[in-house]
């Protein structure tokens, strides 16, 4: 029995993330002027994954109490390197995704190494870095274009049995051979514990170095994937900042949704996914109540300043006012 | 008396911040080696041009280096720029009170911002990334509403032309002197008043700062206040300089305001800093953009050596302690 509420104590963000997201998305579905049908969750999947993938990547350094915020230039720099490589033979298109992921994972052990070996702190590192990442991108494609292989594209965007979005089930997947081998692992169990005190983590013998390393090596690896699967649905490349930089501010806004804490070593990146869809189908409620598009940036605005705000009532259960301070 | 100068000047030395004389070191290498490739680059004119240029930089920075004393970060700089620019101009439409409110309201409408950023940080206690991230998101939905998306018809007024533009006094452009004065009231407030003597302490140890008596609550917020304002009062420049807003002004300043406050020897995790630095930091990043376009790189070389630079600084001296 104790055991059971120390686990819903501990998964309670996840909860209200799926919570929050079951209620968007019926909202979403009851309303629409479609109904609900396989095309609809086709591509509200399609949206979705992509901020998933970028917000897996946030939350896994963010449990390790730093913050990546050149997750979204991964993102954009593997979609162009991605337009180049991943298109001609089968062998070719193999072999592109592989680099294509391989440099996701480099970018993410470069900020590794910075915020490791560097010692730097990493939301000033990760800036720098990720200057330097859109600085590649945009060598890479000055101008939008490229290719990729269709067939490839039409078959991870489209859908299995002509009824599961095949995106989601590419996340579950990730999900499968990325997240859950990490988290059950020492590895893993270190990064939370360097999150929750790295002092602590230290003096007890953790091995604080690798487990920062792989979060953030992981992180640039997932941001790559996401990157070449926005090259799928999209079928180019294009190094454009807004957009990188969108994904960065959603990818924290979806990890704080998801339940996962700033300050580190709490919450998982299955939180982060469930932030990031839900993040995403508040930004389509507009579009199916029929308001002006205009309006949809205030509404996303709006929704997660109360989001976050729902963070304070933890406010009211402080009992000694020194717990104001962390 | 030769005594007393003597341990002036120790203390001087003792007090200086290796930080800042790296940045000022650097500043220096940066005139030299473009002063190698054009000999335009140690005329009065082109400098005079930076520090201008510098200016709009300069003020938003101030904020943000209060901000990270405080230990905390402001991203809703992009925003708050803009939203500065855009209702300073949208008030001038309407008549004489209009162009004599513009630069006022728009300095309000960024001090609002910032105060409700503030509320969110010190009395509900979210993170400062992530109110500051949300209130940048609401500040440019009311922008996309207002405007509909596209950049506004409405036009800077003659004074905000003057006072990003014009010469008070002959060589000295009006928005340097504006510079001078914010940067010397933060200089005053920051080291002579008990206000800013608590931005540091709360920004050391927010707890002990409570516990010696400091209201810190109502400080973090009048702090994020004064950002939000500064940030706004760099907005209503840019536009002055450019005679209009436009959408997505903003964009540009969040990432070197944070770099030059860094690069100029301020600890992001708070409570460690001078103005000083803050002011090499604002000159080191534009003297790089400046030789930058000078030497015609391109815009992904530009970011690239951009990247590295502020890397390769914060190696030589921005480093945190080992664990032991």
């Amino acid at each position: 029995m104790k055991d059971w509420r120390f686990w819903f104590a501990e998964q309670r963000g996840i909860f209200t993330a799926i919570g929050i997201f079951l209620v968007m998305f019926v909202i979403y579905t009851t309303n629409h002027p479609a109904g609900f049908n396989a095309n609809i969750a086709q591509t509200a999947s399609n949206k979705g994954v992509l901020l998933a993938f970028v917000a897996m990547a946030q939350a896994l350094v963010v449990i390790t109490s730093g913050i990546d915020l050149s997750v979204g230039m991964i993102f954009t720099l593997t979609n162009c390197l991605a337009s180049w490589l991943v298109s001609g033979s089968p062998l070719h298109v193999a072999f592109g995704a592989i680099v294509v992921l391989l440099v996701g994972a480099i970018c993410g052990a470069i900020n590794g190494a910075v915020v490791i070996f560097g010692r730097l702190q990493p939301i000033v590192a990760t800036i720098a870095t990720g200057a330097i990442y859109y600085g590649i991108a945009l060598a890479l494609r000055p101008t939008p274009g490229g290719t990729v292989d269709e067939t490839l594209a039409d078959a991870l965007t489209g859908k299995l049995f002509s009824t599961i979005p095949a995106s989601l089930v590419a996340l579950v997947i990730v999900v499968l051979v990325v997240w859950i081998p990490f988290s059950r692992s020492v590895t893993g169990r270190a990064a939370y514990a360097v999150g929750s005190s790295e002092q602590a983590a230290f003096m007890s013998g953790v091995p604080i170095k690798r487990a920062k390393f792989v979060a953030y090596t992981l992180a640039g690896l997932l941001a790559g994937i996401g990157g070449l699967f926005l090259t799928f649905f999209t079928y180019t490349g294009e190094a454009a900042y807004a957009s990188g930089n969108a994904y960065t501010l959603f990818s924290i806004a979806s990890v704080v949704l998801g339940g996962v804490s700033l300050m580190g070593g709490r919450g998982s990146a299955i939180g982060a996914i469930f932030g990031a869809i839900a993040f995403r189908t508040i930004g389509d409620l507009l579009f199916v109540f029929d308001f002006d598009p205009l309006w949809q940036p205030l509404f996303q605005g709006v929704v997660l300043l109360l989001a976050v705000s729902l963070g304070a009532f933890d406010l009211l259960r402080v009992r000694n006012r020194l717990e104001w301070f962390g | 008396m030769s005594a007393v100068v003597d341990t002036r000047i120790v203390s001087f030395v003792r007090r200086f911040d290796p930080a800042v004389a790296t940045a000022f070191g650097c500043i220096i290498l940066l005139l030299i080696v473009g002063g190698m490739y054009s000999s335009n680059f140690w005329s009065p004119e082109y400098l005079i041009q930076q520090i201008k240029v510098a200016s709009f930089l300069g003020v938003i920075a101030t904020g943000m280096m209060m901000i990270i004393l405080l230990g905390q970060i402001d991203l809703s700089v992009p925003w708050v720029v803009t939203v500065g620019a855009m209702m300073s101009c949208a008030v001038v439409g309407h008549g004489t009170a209009g162009a004599i409110l513009a630069i006022p309201f728009g300095i309000f409408c960024g001090v609002v911002i910032g105060l409700i950023n503030g509320f969110g940080v010190a009395y509900l206690r979210i993170p400062s990334m992530i109110v500051t991230l949300a209130t940048n998101a609401v500040a440019q939905g009311l922008m996309v509403v207002y405007t509909g998306g596209f950049s506004p018809q409405d036009s800077a007024s003659p004074a905000m032309r003057y006072l990003a533009t014009g010469f008070v006094i002959p060589g000295l452009p009006n928005s340097v002197i504006a510079w001078a004065v914010i940067g010397a009231i933060a200089v005053f407030v920051l080291t002579r008043t008990t206000f800013g003597r608590s931005i540091y302490g709360i920004g050391n140890s927010e707890k002990a700062a409570y516990l010696s008596g400091i209201n810190t609550r109502r400080i973090v917020m009048i702090v994020f206040g004064i950002s939000g304002g500064l940030a706004a009062f760099g907005g209503v420049l840019l536009a002055g300089y450019a005679s209009k807003a436009a959408q997505s002004m903003g964009d540009a300043y969040l990432l070197p305001a944070i770099a030059a406050v860094v690069l100029g020897g301020t600890s992001i995790l708070g409570g460690r800093g001078s103005y000083l630095g803050t002011v090499a930091g604002v000159m080191l990043i534009t003297l790089l953009q400046s030789i930058l376009s000078v030497l015609q790189m391109p815009e992904y070389g530009r970011q690239i050596i951009y990247g590295l630079v502020i890397i390769s600084m914060l190696l030589l001296y921005g480093r945190a302690k080992p664990l032991r």
